[in-house]
């Protein structure tokens, strides 16, 4: 993350105010060309286009293209940079932020974008009636629980200064406050447009964003249209994008090898990959990119065997992460921490639990459990994590371990986890994604005590309060100046996640895309970190 | 004639009454909480109890059931709870595509099973109707999700046929409408071998044929028709098998319809997608067995309609 | 008319013209092979159930093609697939006779009772079992194992909660119509107790049907199975099933054919072998019963 202050001579003129500003590293590509449609597929429908309620895979970056929020990132990077705010203070107690809109931002249906909608967008997205998968991320801003209790009209941290300016107050100081104002939970959405719409604003999504919904068949396709009036410079240079959903992964390959398809939403699909990477004209293509991704198993500590730390370190010992990475067709790196590499905060020098069947036979016989004993694996039952489940079985057995596989649908294993009743799950297909690029955002709701709630995400039920507090005071530390203190306190706290071996993190996966060969953009685009699987407003098609 | 249809109507309301009673019974006791799917991952407990009242699911079994039924009178089949849309609209939308697969798939069915019926029963006993007989054995004993995936080998795959899956086209759906006609195939072949084979050995027919009428004469005006019409009547039947199918055939050739609607739905347990797919699958059924028994007496005035 | 009217169950005679059927033979045939290869599996196959090969996956994680010392080639964790087939025909077997004894037993009960009684008892067993008629099955079967979690003898289990009704409904038909003939007024009138006449008058002329709809159900049940495990929710891995090995490796079906190939002939196999048999069984015990399972 690069925060730059800003020039001594403004820091003066506003003397009280600690002023701090991210600013756009992005230098525009110089070989862009504008114009063109492309084609893009992805296996799932779209459920909806709701910035407040749109949580998949699939339509995460259409939505980022509909709508912007007061913050975004440096496309293909996670570095924050202005997006609907043209400038943003902070004050020195880290609780007040005061957002300058961009002036002359108009939504879709024409009208100029205030600082009322930034008011009510917000107390939109945190209104329990909207029933946002997202209003949790909002907590830090004042008045956000009489707004959930149902007690408060809107959000009362936010107020409209003026039609230009937006404050927000925050109960705490949050470090991560801006990354979350970067969310598609935080997109700015015309009032009026969305209670013409009533129930339907999914359908018919109006925002500010580079592209428009045009056409939208249910089940089939979708297409946006570029937004002409878009207030970026010079972007998005496609004219058109048309979304083609229920395409299988395998199809989508074989079409984009016949020239239907430009980009496969889903990725390369393992049967294809060592097809695709054995032809060199196909290879050159293709794009691999880190994600902020990590797929683990979780032991619920509050029940025996799990609650001694010795047992769950052998478990971590006993897991061989290479086979497993072998089985997924080494499209992913092995883990030895919660967070992924390309994550700020990654402790780089942190080694982890070694494969060590042997140790951890001797680990488990410490622990009185020298005839090992017996438990149960849930996992999610859509390939390849039934496979992945049986590989971990293998090597628990080996270790004495024996571990029955439950394999059920998604929302039984969630449900199962949250209530504490699976004493380990293989968390992949639900695994975490962070949802935006900081070291946080992979321990509260996952790991901290928050989560450990029944039916909460936390299945591990592990509970810590001192890393608790640790990471209380890791995102109070907002000032810029602080983040490399900041980010050293969270390393520290997963190390110490790593110790008390609440997991066993298994793998990061590693993205792998492809491009129809007239796609241009930086590669990067392709494996966006946060425009999440492709950056729509930056690619563009060279014919 | 109208007081039998009023009786049947009047059944078939209440079995699919007792369709969605049941249906709904399973999806309570389900365990899986469809709220936490909605409030996300980082909800705290307040929010999913709000959203647990907004929606109703904190009542008792008898009060949502109840209040399902109202809904259900006044046509509402309800809001999906993860896609954010009205439950009708979301099968409307699949339902084009699923009664387009359908219709492929009767044709296929139609085409193949008759063909190979007729071929047989005109060559009784010999090592056609043997093999022909054998294949439509094959017909009822393969699973669809086999038979599409190896289809999906040969005519896509190797020989680019047709297209590898998809919606759209002609082309698209040959192969997915192949897999689900085929085990109605073997059935109409078995079924059209043996009413032809007792049509040809009807008196008319010999009558026909003392006459001097030409061999293909006979067949094609006198014995086909006769023989045809009580498998006509069973096409109402198919629909309520195919149901079951389209899950299958659908997932395998990712075609958008309500199938893959439902396969979603479960895994994720968007409830009132589930209880609307079911209704309207039920409402196939129930209309196809219906209509069966309606035409059968119109072909074979020994039956009575009781 | 007296009870010596109606015929005999068939039942001596009907093994032997069974055995001039050449596809009668040729079902009983693969029936055979498969039950002793399920049974003899841990003797005659090459792996261990649940072994995962080192030397059975490409250092890519791809699987080995058929040959070498997998005779049917590797699955997708480097198991021999000729010894998960192996296996994987006693869950089919198991699954197939226990499901199908249940649907039997159950169908048997609902229909026989509601032929025999009629009454509120029968009017309410047949209104709930064409209520049953009216779930597309595949559906309702998925729901059933969302909510039980899935093992072998839950899949059973749930097949034959779906697979009941057709027997139900066929014994029902039969058992009115038997009891209304004469010979069954006559015992009643001699004061014989329903038990009695059910056990001794009704029961024995619905053997052909039962043992017909036995053999036929099978082949459904085994088709069910399969597709239940195909959709992830039949029996748990690592026990194989022939439905689930096809799931677990389908992404990979045009790079290894031979991982759906193999076992989709089988389940074919065993469903074919089970309608040969139960359809020549039907012509020979019961001319009159034609159509649809």
């Amino acid at each position: 993350m690069k925060r730059l202050l800003a020039s001594s001579a403004l820091l003066a003129a506003l003397a009280a105010p600690a002023f701090a500003q991210a600013t756009d590293t992005y230098t525009p590509d110089p070989n862009a060309k504008e114009g063109g449609s492309i084609v893009i597929t992805y296996k799932d429908d779209v459920a909806t286009l709701d910035p407040a309620i749109g949580y998949d895979w699939q339509n995460w970056s259409m939505i980022k293209s509909l709508f912007d929020g007061l913050m975004d990132y440096v496309p293909g990077t996670t570095d924050l940079r202005p997006g609907l705010a043209e400038s943003y203070e902070i004050s020195e107690d880290g609780l007040t932020y005061t957002f300058k809109l961009r002036p002359g931002v108009t939504f879709h249906n024409g009208r100029e974008m205030t600082a009322e909608d930034v008011v009510y967008s917000l107390s939109r997205v945190t209104d329990p009636a909207t029933q946002s998968p997202g209003a949790g991320f909002f907590g830090m801003i004042e008045g956000f629980d009489a707004q959930m209790a149902g007690e408060a009209e809107s959000l009362s941290g936010v107020t409209a200064v003026d039609p230009q300016t937006v404050q927000i107050k925050l109960s705490r100081p949050d470090a991560t406050f801006l990354h979350v104002m970067a969310l598609n939970f935080a997109s700015i959405v015309p009032q009026e447009a969305v209670e013409a719409a009533g129930d339907d604003f999914g359908r018919q999504p109006v925002g500010t964003g580079s592209f428009k919904l045009a056409e939208w068949t249910l089940g089939q396709r979708l297409v946006f249209e570029k937004n002409s009036d878009y207030w970026r410079e010079g972007v998005p240079y496609l004219d058109q994008i048309t979304f083609e959903v229920g395409q299988e992964p395998v199809v989508a390959l074989l079409r984009l090898q016949n020239g239907e398809v430009d980009v496969p939403g889903d990725g390369i699909p393992p049967a294809k990959f060592q097809e695709v990477m054995a032809d060199p004209a196909q290879a050159e293509r293709v794009v691999q990119g880190g994600q902020l991704h990590t797929g683990y198993v979780t032991m619920n500590v509050t029940q025996p065997p799990f609650d001694n730390v010795d047992v769950r370190r052998a478990v971590n010992m006993a897991i061989n992460k290479d086979r497993i990475t072998q089985i997924i067709n080494g499209r992913a790196v092995p883990a030895n921490q919660p967070l992924p590499p390309s994550m700020p905060g990654y402790a780089e020098n942190h080694e982890g639990y070694a494969y060590d069947p042997e140790g951890a036979k001797e680990l488990l016989a410490q622990a009185g459990f020298a005839d090992g004993f017996e438990t149960e694996l849930y996992v999610m039952n859509t390939d390849p994590n039934p496979r992945i489940a049986q590989a971990i079985q293998q090597d628990l057995a080996a270790v004495g371990i024996t571990a029955s596989i439950q394999s059920l649908a998604q929302a039984n294993v969630i449900e199962a986890g949250g209530a504490g009743t699976a004493p380990m799950i293989w968390s992949g297909g639900m695994a975490w994604i962070a949802d935006f690029p900081d070291p946080a955002n992979f321990y509260y709701p996952i790991l901290g005590c928050a989560g450990a709630v029944e039916g909460g995400w936390n299945w591990s039920k592990y509970c810590n309060e001192e890393l608790d507090a640790k990471a209380t005071e890791a995102d109070s530390m907002s000032d810029p100046a602080m983040a490399d203190q900041r980010l050293a306190l969270w390393s520290e706290i997963y190390t110490k996640v790593m110790e008390d071996a609440a997991w066993a993190p298994v793998f990061h996966e590693e993205r792998y895309t492809m491009r129809s060969p007239r796609m241009g953009g930086d590669d990067a685009l392709y494996v966006d970190p946060v425009s999440i699987p492709v950056n729509y407003d930056y690619v563009y098609v060279t014919e | 004639m109208a007081a039998y249809l009023a009786r049947r109507l009047v059944e078939s309301v209440l079995i699919l009454l007792g369709v969605t009673l049941v249906t709904f019974f399973l999806l309570y006791v389900l365990p899986a909480d469809p709220v936490r799917q909605i409030a996300g991952r980082s909800a705290t407990t307040e929010t999913v109890e709000s959203i647990r009242r907004q929606l109703g699911l904190d009542q008792p079994f008898w009060v949502q059931y109840g209040r399902y039924l109202w809904n259900l009178l006044h046509l509402d089949l309800g809001r999906s709870y993860l896609q954010r849309s009205n439950v009708s609209e979301l099968i409307w939308a699949r339902l084009p595509p699923t009664l387009l697969l359908m219709a492929g798939a009767i044709v296929c069915e139609l085409i193949l099973g008759l063909t190979m019926g007729i071929i047989a029963a005109l060559r009784r006993g010999t090592a056609t109707d043997n093999g022909l007989m054998i294949a439509s054995f094959i017909g009822v004993s393969a699973p669809q999700f086999v038979v599409g995936l190896l289809m999906l080998y040969v005519f896509a795959v190797q020989l680019r046929w047709f297209p590898i899956g998809g919606y759209g086209t002609l082309a698209h759906l040959v192969l997915p409408a192949l897999t689900l006609g085929i085990l109605g195939a073997g059935w109409y072949s078995r079924m059209m071998r043996s009413s032809m084979v007792e049509v040809l050995r009807q008196d008319f027919i010999r009558t026909a044929r003392a006459k001097g009428l030409a061999r293909h004469r006979v067949i094609l005006r006198h014995a086909l028709p006769n023989a045809i019409l009580p498998i006509i009547a069973m096409i109402g039947i198919d629909i309520g098998i195919f149901m079951g199918g389209i899950v299958v055939v659908e997932s395998v050739f990712g075609w958008p319809g309500i199938g893959q609607l439902a396969w979603q739905a479960i895994q994720r347990v968007d409830i009132p997608i589930i209880m609307g797919v079911t209704l309207v699958s039920a409402v196939a059924i129930v209309l196809g067995n219906l209509l069966a028994d309606l035409v059968t007496p119109l072909i074979d005035p020994r039956i009575r309609l009781r | 008319m007296s009870d010596a009217a109606l015929p005999e169950p068939r039942r001596r005679s009907a093994l032997g013209r069974l055995a001039r059927r050449p596809l009668a033979l040729l079902g009983l045939a693969i029936i055979s092979v498969t039950v002793v290869s399920a049974i003899a599996a841990p003797w005659i196959a090459p792996f261990g159930r649940d072994e995962q090969l080192f030397e059975g996956l490409t250092l890519e994680g791809a699987p080995m093609p058929p040959g070498g010392p997998f005779l049917l080639g590797t699955d997708l964790l480097g198991r021999d697939l000729l010894t998960r087939i192996l296996y994987g025909a006693r869950t089919s077997l198991v699954i197939g006779v226990v499901a199908n004894g249940l649907a039997l037993l159950i169908g048997t009960l609902v229909g026989v009772t509601a032929g025999y009684f009629r009454g509120w008892l029968g009017s309410l067993l047949m209104r709930f079992t064409d209520l049953m008629m009216a779930f597309p099955a595949l559906l309702l079967a998925i729901c059933l194992a969302a909510i039980f979690t899935p093992s072998l003898w839950i899949v059973a289990l749930v097949i034959a909660l779906v697979n009941w009704v057709q027997v139900a409904r066929v014994l029902y038909t039969e058992t009115t119509s038997l009891a209304e003939r004469d010979f069954i007024a006559a015992e009643r009138a001699i004061g014989a107790g329903h038990g009695r006449i059910l056990w001794l008058h009704i029961l024995p002329h619905l053997v052909p049907t039962i043992i017909v709809w036995g053999t036929l159900g099978i082949s459904t049940t085994v088709l069910l199975e399969a597709t239940l495990s195909f959709l992830g929710i039949g029996v748990q891995p690592p026990e194989p099933s022939w439905g689930n090995i096809i799931f677990e490796n389908q992404t990979y079906f045009q790079a290894a054919p031979w991982l759906v190939f193999f076992p989709g002939m089988a389940i074919l196999l065993m469903a074919l072998a089970f309608n040969l048999v139960g359809d020549a069984l039907r012509d020979v015990l019961d001319p009159t019963q034609r159509g649809r399972g």
